[in-house]
């Protein structure tokens, strides 16, 4: 029989049920891959339900360090009875099939193009523990042992690993190093091993961190500076105000007196938690909110204000499957129109598109900075696939040097030397009007805050030409925003090509693995992997220098190609979609597929 | 509404406060609102407070959902910040502000639609909460701005302006403030000034969450009994020209009485309010005897008047949260950005 033949190569899942424990011996199984120095992506595959139910964890092993889903699995770890046929029938051609072989299944469960290893799991665990939770627990440490072996990995990468993570707890320490024991003993008694898949020991993960995009978004928050959190749970946002609040406690406690340079309320509602961030923004607070599609839709009253009283505001919108419920715990790229324009009335929000970990922490800090720079909200788009997934990633750095751009505030001082104030005046040119704090000073500078009409002195008004005046200096704005935003990220092919692509987020890994294939097959393709929202001149001069351009993105409608096409006024004719929105992060497979399929056609 | 523009220039002999200001400081910009509309009696009562209690204006903030209750800050206190921010909502928006910066005073005023209906659950949320403000609804029973519907306030079996029954039982606003923790509960009238004033001190001055609920008038929509006659007229006169509604001036109802005793107060559609206020002795410090007590006078068809409940140790958010005493706004990087250092030890971490 064939069997596949890959070294540091190659896609592991896992099947578990909710509940048992694996997720923490699923990570160790990473971790331990990635000291060999050799980049994992995994990706926690979890359907919307709790304790009991099926989940997955999927781990791309890579030492070339392509971090997209690759598609396929080539061992698949069988440990839930109620997903085993379709966990079967997912594993290729040639590769491997891993399962407690304690209860003998009838031969119609196997697959004969499929390698089959049985590791008796419940009986060693029984042999070894008396307690029942104790048996659950370790089992799932007994194979990640068993498969240590079978794919070569050192038993001394997860002994370090273990004595970091139970620095104080010798007896936790003993215990799993004993229960790994179990499982890679039984396979060099019993197995032959290693596979044809296995790891060994590269350099290919330098100085890089693993971490996910949620936790990193926290962290950027602390750092640029938030210290207002109001938030309401929903999936898969909830870890950014959690990672928030776990950073806060760490960084942001006087040690002399113990008092909170900080303040996080769970709100009843995400109506509530925008409110109070809109109300700490307008106070002068650096304050953000997270959620997901369904906060967002009721956020948006609240958005609208935002923008048109003009009052600094960070949303992390971690997407998930849309429309309404959708696949609440699914990634998706399917929010963009309704936060690039969220509210009614003429309105158009600055978005931000982080593609990995690294830069959900550089970009959730720098939105602070926009948000107050602008005064207007600004959305950190990120999704389920780099939220709640550890990836491999750039370090964080901070340059300590730099100080928080608070933007355009008014000091008492100024007032005092008699600076003029109209709090909707472009002054400036750039759209962006001065505001004053309240409780500024005891005679200027106060003004009225409200969603009505104005003119620049802040004075209601209904008339015409104060409205336009208003209406285009919020233009303005959004033109100056182009300038402030990260920008697109230019990657040009190896040979001078009329084919362009535009990606962004999450995409990102699998679209640089995409663009290599296909570079290697003769097919070459300039990229342009856009960071932000307005989009900069670069962006229309790219796709005018292309005869055709894909865009390729995580939603049914191709979004940012609406979007595109909306904002530059660019012939639809010319943008091609490539859409993937199963739920699943989109794989190079695909892309390559479908840009093949384009060019083919051409082609004949 | 008021067609005279208030002079610019105060006069020198104009009383000053022991902050130096003189009552005309805490005014604001003329009312828009209907002539006789008990909300103005209600910023009146506001301006003198704040002026009583030496409040510098500029140290207050105010802010409001919509509704014609809701545009009165733009009305008082000229020289501090105001925020009219949506329907219903301003609860969320005065906790966060609050978070911000704990120095200011905070005053939220609200309607009985704003605060009854769409904004039930902020209401209910920031009185649990404890944010430390002063929260007023002008309560009149109906929308006012969207031209008299019937508010959650409104007593069963009223009538609307077009006649319709109302048949959902009320919201008591004060009910729910007592039952959900706010430490300052109160309610009084537009127009007995001589109780008003001294509960919005009473509530400026609080150390929690403090509620007023206030029973405002609006002359235009609960005075169709007496008068639609003209009011339809002019209207079906108007309509030519353009169909902007006629507001028929109504005169401000206004009201004063002893401690302990039962006022019938006629309101502008002919109906009866019977307040009852608080005795000199009643003892406003036990929560549960002040349901029991505002229970028992509802049953009879009469509102209790005065300050019905006070935690006079009250603390706040803040104080839950145990935020720093130096205000949040003004920390800057070297106080909130942990620096490179703990990046590196993070970033090590996460190897
Ligand atoms: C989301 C939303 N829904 C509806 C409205 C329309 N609206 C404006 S004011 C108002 C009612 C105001 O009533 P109340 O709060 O009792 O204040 P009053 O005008 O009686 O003082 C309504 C329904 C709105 N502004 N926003
Ligand atoms: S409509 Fe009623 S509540 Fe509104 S201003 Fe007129 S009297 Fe006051």
């Amino acid at each position: 029989m064939k069997r596949i033949e890959a070294i540091n190569d190659f896609v592991i899942k896992f099947a578990n049920v909710n509940g048992s424990g694996s997720a923490s011996a699923n990570e160790l199984f990473a971790k331990a891959v990635m000291r060999m120095g050799v980049p994992v992506s995994p990706r926690n595959i979890f359907p919307s339900n709790i304790q009991g139910m099926p989940t997955w964890y999927e781990a791309r092993v890579c030492e070339k360090g392509y971090h997209g889903r690759r598609g396929g699995v080539d061992m698949m770890v069988a440990m839930n009875p109620q997903t085993w046929d379709a966990d079967v029938a997912e594993v290729e051609t040639g590769g491997y099939l891993f399962y407690d072989s304690t209860r003998p299944l009838p031969a119609s469960k196997f697959r004969d193009d499929v390698h089959t290893i049985g590791v008796p799991l419940t009986d060693i665990a029984n042999a070894a523990y008396s307690e029942p939770r104790q048996r659950q627990l370790f089992k799932n440490i007994i194979y990640v042992g068993a498969l240590s072996v079978l794919l070569d990995v050192e038993a001394q990468v997860f002994e370090t690993l273990f004595a970091e993570q139970y620095k104080g707890k010798e007896r936790l320490l003993e215990s799993n190093v004993q229960a790994l024991h179990l499982g890679r003993n039984y396979v060099k008694e019993h197995l032959q091993a290693p596979l044809g898949i296995r790891v060994q020991r590269a350099d290919n993960v330098g100085d890089q961190i693993f971490t996910d995009g949620n936790s990193a978004a926290g962290l950027g928050l602390v750092y640029g500076g938030a210290t207002v959190a109001a938030w309401y749970p929903i999936t898969p946002s909830t870890s950014v105000p959690e990672a928030f609040q776990k950073y806060c406690s760490k960084f942001r406690v006087d040690p002399a007196t113990g008092q909170h340079k900080f303040a996080i309320v769970q709100a009843e509602d995400e109506l509530a938690s925008i409110g109070m961030v809109v109300g700490a923004g307008w106070n002068g607070a650096r304050a953000f909110t997270a959620t997901s599609g369904p906060g967002v839709s009721l956020m948006t009253e609240f958005i609208g204000l935002a923008y048109f009283a003009e009052i600094p505001v960070t949303i992390i919108n971690v997407q998930r499957g849309g429309p309404s419920t959708g696949m609440p715990t699914r990634t998706q790229q399917s929010d963009l129109l309704s936060c690039a324009y969220a509210s009614h009335g003429d309105t158009k929000h600055v978005l931000l598109f982080p593609q990995d970990p690294h830069e959900c922490f550089t970009h959730s800090a720098a939105a602070l900075d926009l948000a107050e720079r602008l005064q207007t909200p600004i959305f950190v788009m990120s999704d389920l696939d780099i939220g709640m997934n550890q990836r491999l990633c750039k370090p964080f750095v901070w340059d300590d040097a730099q100080a928080y751009d608070r933007g355009k505030i008014m000091t008492a001082e100024e007032l005092e030397a008699g600076k003029p104030f109209g709090r909707y005046r472009d002054v400036d040119g750039d759209g962006i009007p001065w505001r004053t704090l309240p409780g500024t000073h005891p005679s200027k500078g106060a003004f009225f805050t409200r969603g009505t009409s104005r003119n620049p002195q802040a004075m209601y008004s209904e008339a015409g030409p104060d409205y336009i005046y208003n209406m285009e200096r919020l233009l303005r704005k959004f033109i100056t925003a182009a300038t402030l935003v990260p920008q697109p990220v230019f990657r040009p092919a190896q040979q001078p090509t009329r084919l362009g692509v535009i990606y962004y987020g999450s995409t990102s890994p699998a679209m640089r693995e995409a663009l290599d294939v296909l570079e290697r097959n003769g097919v070459y393709v300039d990229a342009m992997r856009l960071c932000a929202f307005p989009f900069p001149d670069s962006v229309s001069e790219f796709i005018a220098a292309h005869d055709k351009v894909f865009v390729a993105e995580q939603n049914r409608d191709g979004q940012m190609r609406t979007l595109l096409i909306n904002e530059l006024e660019i012939n639809p004719a010319k943008l091609v979609r490539v859409l993937h929105y199963d739920g699943t992060p989109i794989t190079a497979r695909f892309i390559i597929r479908t840009i093949h399929d384009s060019v083919a056609k051409e082609l004949v | 509404m008021t067609f005279i523009a208030k002079p610019r220039l105060h006069h020198p002999t104009l009383h000053t406060n022991q902050v130096g200001y003189t009552r005309r400081d805490y005014e604001g910009r003329i009312s828009t609102l209907c002539a006789g509309c008990g909300h103005d009696s209600i910023s009146a009562a506001i301006i003198q407070a704040c002026w009583d209690l030496n409040i510098e204006p500029h140290r207050v903030a105010k802010l409001s959902g919509i509704g014609c209750s809701s545009k009165t800050p733009d009305y008082f206190l000229g020289a501090s910040h105001g925020f009219n921010t949506v329907h219903g909502r301003m609860p969320s928006v005065l906790t966060g502000a609050n978070l911000a910066n704990r120095e200011l005073l905070y005053l939220g005023v609200s309607g009985d639609g704003d605060s009854a209906s769409i904004g039930l659950g902020q209401f209910a949320n920031a009185m649990r909460r404890g944010v430390r403000m002063a929260y007023i609804v002008e309560n009149n029973g109906v929308y006012g701005l969207t031209k008299g519907q019937f508010s959650a306030t409104a007593d069963r079996g009223s009538k609307s302006k077009k006649g319709v029954v109302n048949s959902e039982s009320p919201v008591d606003l004060v009910g729910i403030a007592l039952q959900l923790g706010a430490t300052y509960v109160a309610r009084s009238f537009s127009g007995d000034k001589a109780q008003l004033v001294p509960l919005i001190k009473g509530a400026m001055e609080h150390g929690g969450a403090a509620f007023i609920d206030v029973i405002s008038p609006c002359v235009t929509f609960n005075n169709h009994s007496g008068s639609t006659k003209s009011y339809d007229y002019v209207r079906q006169h108007n309509e030519a020209v353009s169909r902007i509604d006629f507001m028929e001036p109504g005169q401000e109802i206004t009201t004063d009485y002893p401690p302990g005793a039962l006022v019938e107060v006629e309101q502008h559609d002919g109906s009866l309010l019977r307040l009852r206020k608080l005795h000199t002795d009643y003892d406003p410090t036990d929560r549960y005897a002040a349901m029991s007590y505002m229970q028992t006078h509802a049953a009879l068809g009469e509102i209790l008047t005065g300050l019905l409940y006070i935690d006079p140790l009250a603390t706040d958010l803040h104080t839950a949260l145990n935020t720093t005493a130096q205000p949040l706004n003004t920390l800057n990087a070297a106080q909130l950005n942990p620096g490179q250092k703990a990046l590196d030890k993070i970033n090590a971490a996460l190897r």
